[in-house]
């Protein structure tokens, strides 16, 4: 029995962003991190493996550099990582990502009671998107904001968060789950694990690895063949600064001037 | 489904509105995206449709769609969609779309409507744009869109002369704006959050001459892998931020005294008839409950009058709030990023000034 957990690297837009002038994002100027629901992703894939012992493969699609995030994962806890890693790759939308995270995922293999985790939402693109997408591409169920997950058999039953509630849902393996902050605490990388990382492997798929893959369509991948393009990007509006005032006596004077209370 | 996406993107037409309905009732976000809905099928000169799942639904609800734009409303019928699963939703859905092609689907970006775009999406093979804030068809529209909001400079910018849809969202925790199309392939979809669009006013007409059609889809038990077990209700009543009129919401500044903080802010907006609300900070440490959130990952406000108290005013915070008729902030740090956004502020204690204020506001209330 795998876990197999999709980990993207993000930049901090916590704290500094930084915005080039044409309105792009000057990725270089920023410190990158796991994506937080990853996180999550990831912690629930080690619970499982406490209680079960299967394996953990933590994937990411990015840059080489995202190959130190795959080390610090497996120093959590992690088996094995997969780097999903090409120029051709560059630039996909998220029907382009998911359609390439589904091809490595099938040459990774998904057995019978093996369960897909990924993080609800990524904290840079934002769209939530990819997990749904890649379960749609591999034929699995999914389960979106996941916020509890007990393995029964050939089973999971989890709790899908509502805005006003929740759900609790039986579902077969295998499937895809999306994890969200409350689904648990992550834990901390280990001093063995620490140890023990740069002895693990970690597997570097490029584009040959996956272009037959019949999930692959040549044609919709990367920037080119992404269905969504970014047709112009801009800053975001900044407000003229309002008027300062001294005291709340002024400020309801003003208010009641302009019929607000 | 090759066939169906390798069709010319002009063999599709209308715009579509998937209306999502809870345990038989209607959520509002259906009426915000007909309302928008209307705007892009006029500009178009194509039928707006509202697509409905469930069981047994109250005709009735069915029909008010059309006061809110709708020329038609698909009502697809099983009991296997009486309530949401993934699967179910998505094979009605996406068999509906693969018959009638529309050109536009907008779907609302809540936890259900979240789960079934993506889905269908890619089933669909197409794009899908994420909580958008504004949709345009019409190029004219949508350059006067970006005089008002971003520094591009319209006039001497080269915009191709077509009608596909200019889907525009925040992105990179709303430090950047992009506008997203999706030319080769149809239907063009979107996902819209709640709040973000206004509801139109009803329209009895419209209601009374919508076109209802019943659907039976091909759905059976064996289409659905996910069994629903329970669905449960949060015991207390939620918090109706979207619809409030006024929102006093409360930050990390109430740390001192959580208690009199909240206090306060409920004291606040009563006197100005509004709810509380708050920032991430407060709600992560449960001071009050979640659906009190407001921003980027919480709820999307534009009140008449938005009161933030002891909010330094984040990015992600403002993407939430920044589009509320007047902003008041008081914080006690004069440089805080939150009077950038406000329409009045007042450094200050807010252990002081909210008292103050609310005795201020009593004072002018008995005057009038
Ligand atoms: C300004 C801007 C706006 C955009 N808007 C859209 C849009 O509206 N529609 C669209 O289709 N694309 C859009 N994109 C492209 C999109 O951001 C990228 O495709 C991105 O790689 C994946 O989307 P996301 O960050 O939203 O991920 P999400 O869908 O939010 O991610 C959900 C989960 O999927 C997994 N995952 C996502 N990416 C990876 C990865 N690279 N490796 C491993 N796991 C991963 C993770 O588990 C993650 O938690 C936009 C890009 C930009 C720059
Ligand atoms: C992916 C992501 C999504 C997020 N989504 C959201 C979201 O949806 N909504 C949201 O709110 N945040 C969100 N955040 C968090 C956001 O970045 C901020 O951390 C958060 O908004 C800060 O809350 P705050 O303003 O209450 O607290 P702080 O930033 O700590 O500010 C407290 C303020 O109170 C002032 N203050 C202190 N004492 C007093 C006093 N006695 N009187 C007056 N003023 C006082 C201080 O000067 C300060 O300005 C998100 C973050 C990330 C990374």
């Amino acid at each position: 029995m795998k876990a197999i957990v999709c980990v993207k690297q993000v930049p901090d837009t916590q704290g500094k962003v930084a915005v080039k002038p044409d309105g792009t994002m000057d990725r270089a100027a920023m410190a990158t991190i796991t994506n937080p629901d990853d996180l999550n992703a990831v912690e629930a894939a080690l619970q499982l493996k406490d209680e079960t012992g299967c394996e953990v493969v933590v994937v990411t699609m990015g840059p080489p550099p995202a190959e130190g995030m795959l080390r610090e994962l497996i120093a959590r806890g992690a088996d094995r990582g997969v780097l999903v890693s090409g120029r051709e790759f560059g630039g996909s939308d998220t029907f382009a990502t998911s359609q390439i995270l589904a091809a490595a995922v099938n040459k990774i293999g998904v057995g019978p009671e093996d369960i897909v985790f990924c993080g609800r939402q990524a904290i840079d693109g934002d769209t939530a998107q990819v997990g749904p997408q890649i379960a749609e591409k591999l034929h699995l169920p999914q389960v979106t904001y996941v916020t509890d997950i007990k393995k029964d058999g050939n089973n999971v039953i989890v709790k899908r968060q509502l805005e006003d509630g929740y759900m609790e849902l039986k579902v077969q393996t295998p499937c895809l789950l999306t994890c969200i902050k409350e689904l648990n605490t992550p834990r901390y990388m280990s001093v063995s694990g620490i140890f023990e990382c740069f002895d693990k492997p970690i597997d570097v798929f490029d584009y040959n690895a996956l272009k037959d893959d019949p999930l692959i369509e040549t044609d919709t991948i990367g920037l080119k063949g992404s269905p969504t393009n970014v047709y112009k990007s801009f800053a975001p509006p900044v407000k003229g600064a309002g008027m300062m005032v001294e005291s709340a006596a002024q400020l309801v004077g003003m208010l009641n001037d302009k019929h607000l209370i | 489904m090759a066939e169906f996406n390798a069709m010319d993107t002009a063999a599709f037409k209308g715009v579509w509105v998937f209306c999502e309905q809870r345990e038989g009732q209607m959520q509002t976000i259906s009426y915000q995206l007909l309302s928008e809905g209307r705007k892009l099928a006029n500009d178009l000169g194509v039928e707006l449709c509202g697509v409905v799942m469930g069981s047994e639904l109250n005709e009735d609800y069915i029909k008010a769609l059309g006061g809110y734009g709708a020329d038609r409303v698909y009502y697809i019928d099983s009991p296997l969609l009486k309530d949401y699963t993934t699967d179910g939703y998505a094979k009605a859905l996406c068999d509906l779309v693969m018959d009638k092609k529309p050109e536009i689907v907008l779907i609302g970006a809540t936890n259900l409507g979240r789960d079934l775009g993506p889905r269908c999406a890619a089933r669909l093979h197409t794009g899908l744009t994420a909580d958008c804030t504004h949709l345009d068809v019409d190029v004219e529209k949508y350059k006067d869109f970006l005089r008002t909001t971003s520094n591009i400079d319209v006039d001497n910018t080269k915009f191709e002369e077509n009608t596909n849809l200019k889907m525009t969202r925040p992105a990179f925790g709303g430090h950047l704006m992009a506008t997203i199309i999706c030319p080769r392939f149809r239907p063009q979809m979107s996902t819209v959050r709640p709040g973000v669009m206004q509801t139109q006013p009803y329209d009895e007409a419209g209601a009374a001459k919508v076109v209802i059609e019943k659907i039976t889809p091909e759905l059976t038990a064996d289409d659905i892998h996910v069994e629903i077990l329970d669905i449960k209700k949060s015991a207390k009543k939620l918090v109706d931020l979207i619809g409030a009129d006024v929102v006093v919401s409360v930050g990390r500044g109430i740390s001192s005294d959580v208690e009199e903080g909240i206090a306060l802010a409920e004291e606040l907006a009563g006197v100005l008839g509004g709810v509380v609300g708050a920032s991430r900070a407060v709600t992560d440490e449960g001071w009050l409950s979640a659906d009190h959130q407001v921003g980027q990952t919480g709820k999307t406000v534009h009140p008449r009058i938005y009161v933030a108290l002891g909010i330094s005013g984040a990015i992600q915070h403002v993407a939430g709030m920044q589009d509320s008729e007047t902003i008041i902030a008081i914080n006690k740090n004069e440089s805080a990023p939150i009077f950038d956004v406000a329409s009045y502020g007042i450094v200050g204690d807010l252990y002081k000034v909210v008292p103050e204020l609310i005795k201020e506001i009593r004072a002018a209330k008995s005057a009038q």
